[in-house]
C-alpha cells in the first residue's frame, strides 16, 4: 500500500461541479477532495457521471458551473503533462503498431527517448517489437496499449475509463497489480469500473456515485446501502 | 515542454504514414477528379481558344471538389476512437495539429494535381500562352487557400451530425474569393494576360484566412 514517507496531500479538488448537456445534468454539485499516492475506484451505474466526471477532470468537458483544482492549478493545461488519460475507446490509430502509436504520442509531450515508448508497451505486458497494427489487436491487448499511451509521459495523476472492459481475468489481473505498483510509486491513479471486484483489495477509497453526485466514500467495496 | 515544430513534424510523418498505408484520401480524390475530366470531356467539344477560356474554371472546379473528398478524411481519422482527445489532453499545442493537417492535404491535393493536370493539357489541348511558371504559382497559392479553409471547417463540422454534407455548405461560399482569383489568374496565364493582380489578391486571401484559422483553431479543437 501506500509509503508512509508520502504525506498525502490534495492533487485535485473539486467544487460544486455541475455539469449540464441541454436540460440534462450529468454532475449535480460534486464537492470532493482526493489525496496523493491513493488509488480511487469510482463506481455507480450507468448514467451516474463516472465519465463525466472523468472527463471534467482531464480537461476535456468543461463545467458548466463549479471549480476543479488539478495539482494546484486550475486550467489544466498548465498541469496536463503530468496527468495520463484512458478512455473508453482505444484513442490509438488502427493503421499503426503499438510502438508507432507510442512514439507519436511520445512526441506531444516532447519525449524523445524511445526507450521510455518500448518500456511503457512492455510494463503492460506487450511486446513492443509487434508489427501488427493495433486495428488487428484483441480487445484485451489494445486496452492494455491504450493504458501503456497513459502511463508514457509518467504522469502523477492517473485517470482511467474502464480499463479492464473486455480483458480477460487474467490479464485484468496483472493491470490491477501494475496499477498497484504504480500507487505505491506515489501517483494518483482514478479508475472508472463496473468490475470494481477487481480492484477489491487494491484500491484505497471507492468513490460511490449516483445521478451526477458522490453518494458515498468507502475504504472497502461495500455498497452504500450496508455501510450502517 | 515540446516544440511546436517538431510536433507539426511529427503528426505530419504520422498523417503521410497513415494516408500511405490506407490510401484513403488519395484513392477517392483520384477517382473522383479522373470523372470530372472524363464528364466534362465528353460534354464540351472546344477549340484551342476557347480551351484556354474554360480550362481554369473546370480545373479549379474539379480539385475544389476533389479536396472535399480528402479534408472529410483527415479529421475522420482522428475521431475514430477519440484520438483526437489522446491530442487534447497533452501539451502540445492546437496550432502543431493544425499546421500539420494543412500540410498534409497540401500534399495529398497537389499530388492530385500533379497527375491530373497532364489528364486536363490532354484532353483540352492546352498550351499557355502566358509565363507557365506562373501556373506553378497560382496552384501553391490557391491549393492553400482551398486547404486552409477546408481544414479549419472540416474541424469545424467534426461534431456535427452530417458533417460530409456540412463541411461544402461552410466552405464553398467563404472560397469565393479565392476560387474566383484562382480561376481568373488560371485563364489570364492561359491567354496570355497579366494575371499578377489576381495572384496578389490570392496571396492576400491566404494570409488572412491561414492567421485567421491560426487564431480560432484552438477554439475548434476544444468546443464540445
Amino acid at each position: 500500500m501506500t509509503d508512509a514517507h508520502i504525506q498525502p496531500t490534495p492533487v485535485i479538488t473539486v467544487s460544486n461541479l455541475i455539469k449540464q448537456f441541454g436540460r440534462f445534468a450529468a454532475l449535480r454539485g460534486v464537492t470532493a477532495e482526493f489525496t496523493s499516492g491513493k488509488l480511487y475506484a469510482i463506481l455507480g451505474d450507468n448514467g451516474a457521471g463516472k465519465t463525466t466526471l472523468l472527463r471534467t477532470l482531464a480537461g476535456l468537458s468543461q463545467p458548466t458551473s463549479g471549480q476543479v483544482t488539478v495539482l494546484g492549478a486550475r486550467k489544466f493545461h498548465d498541469v496536463c503533462h503530468q496527468v495520463g488519460y484512458m478512455a473508453h475507446p482505444s484513442l490509438l490509430y488502427d493503421e499503426m503498431s503499438g510502438l508507432e502509436n507510442s512514439e507519436y504520442f511520445a512526441r506531444l509531450y516532447g519525449i524523445a527517448d524511445n526507450s521510455r515508448c518500448a518500456a511503457s508497451i512492455r510494463a503492460v505486458g506487450l511486446d513492443p517489437d509487434l508489427v501488427r497494427p493495433v486495428g488487428q489487436y484483441s480487445q484485451g491487448m489494445r486496452q492494455r496499449m491504450s493504458l501503456a499511451r497513459a502511463l508514457l509521459n509518467d504522469p502523477k495523476i492517473l485517470l482511467l475509463d474502464e480499463p479492464f472492459s473486455n480483458v480477460d481475468v487474467h490479464s485484468a489481473g496483472d493491470m490491477v497489480r501494475l496499477l498497484g505498483r504504480t500507487r505505491d510509486q506515489g501517483k494518483t491513479i482514478f479508475v472508472v469500473t463496473h468490475q470494481a471486484s477487481l480492484l477489491d483489495g487494491t484500491a484505497d477509497e471507492f468513490v460511490w456515485m449516483e445521478a451526477g453526485q458522490i453518494v458515498a466514500r468507502t475504504r472497502d467495496l461495500k455498497p452504500p446501502g450496508v455501510m450502517t | 515542454m515540446p516544440s511546436p515544430t517538431g510536433i507539426t513534424r511529427a503528426t505530419l510523418v504520422k498523417d503521410l504514414r497513415l494516408e500511405w498505408r490506407s490510401k484513403d484520401a488519395i484513392n477517392s480524390m483520384l477517382f473522383f477528379s479522373l470523372l470530372v475530366v472524363v464528364v466534362f470531356s465528353f460534354s464540351f467539344d472546344p477549340n484551342a481558344e476557347e480551351s484556354r477560356q474554360i480550362a481554369g474554371g473546370l480545373i479549379w472546379v474539379a480539385f475544389l471538389f476533389a479536396a472535399v473528398v480528402a479534408l472529410n478524411q483527415t479529421w475522420a481519422r482522428e475521431i475514430r476512437n477519440q484520438v483526437l482527445d489522446a491530442y487534447r489532453v497533452s501539451p502540445a499545442p492546437a496550432n502543431s495539429l493544425f499546421l500539420a493537417k494543412a500540410i498534409g492535404n497540401f500534399i495529398f491535393v497537389s499530388v492530385l494535381e500533379a497527375l491530373m493536370t497532364p489528364l486536363f493539357v490532354l484532353f483540352y489541348q492546352l498550351r499557355p500562352l502566358g509565363p507557365a511558371w506562373q501556373l506553378l504559382v497560382v496552384a501553391a497559392l490557391g491549393t492553400w487557400a482551398l486547404v486552409v479553409n477546408g481544414t479549419f471547417f472540416a474541424a469545424m463540422s467534426l461534431r456535427t451530425r452530417s458533417r460530409e454534407i456540412m463541411l461544402p455548405l461552410l466552405l464553398f461560399p467563404i472560397s469565393i474569393p479565392a476560387l474566383l482569383a484562382m480561376v481568373q489568374a488560371t485563364t489570364n496565364i492561359l491567354t496570355g494576360e497579366g494575371a499578377r493582380v489576381w495572384m496578389a489578391l490570392l496571396l492576400s486571401y491566404d494570409l488572412v484566412f491561414t492567421t485567421a484559422c491560426l487564431i480560432l483553431f484552438e477554439t475548434v479543437l476544444n468546443a464540445e
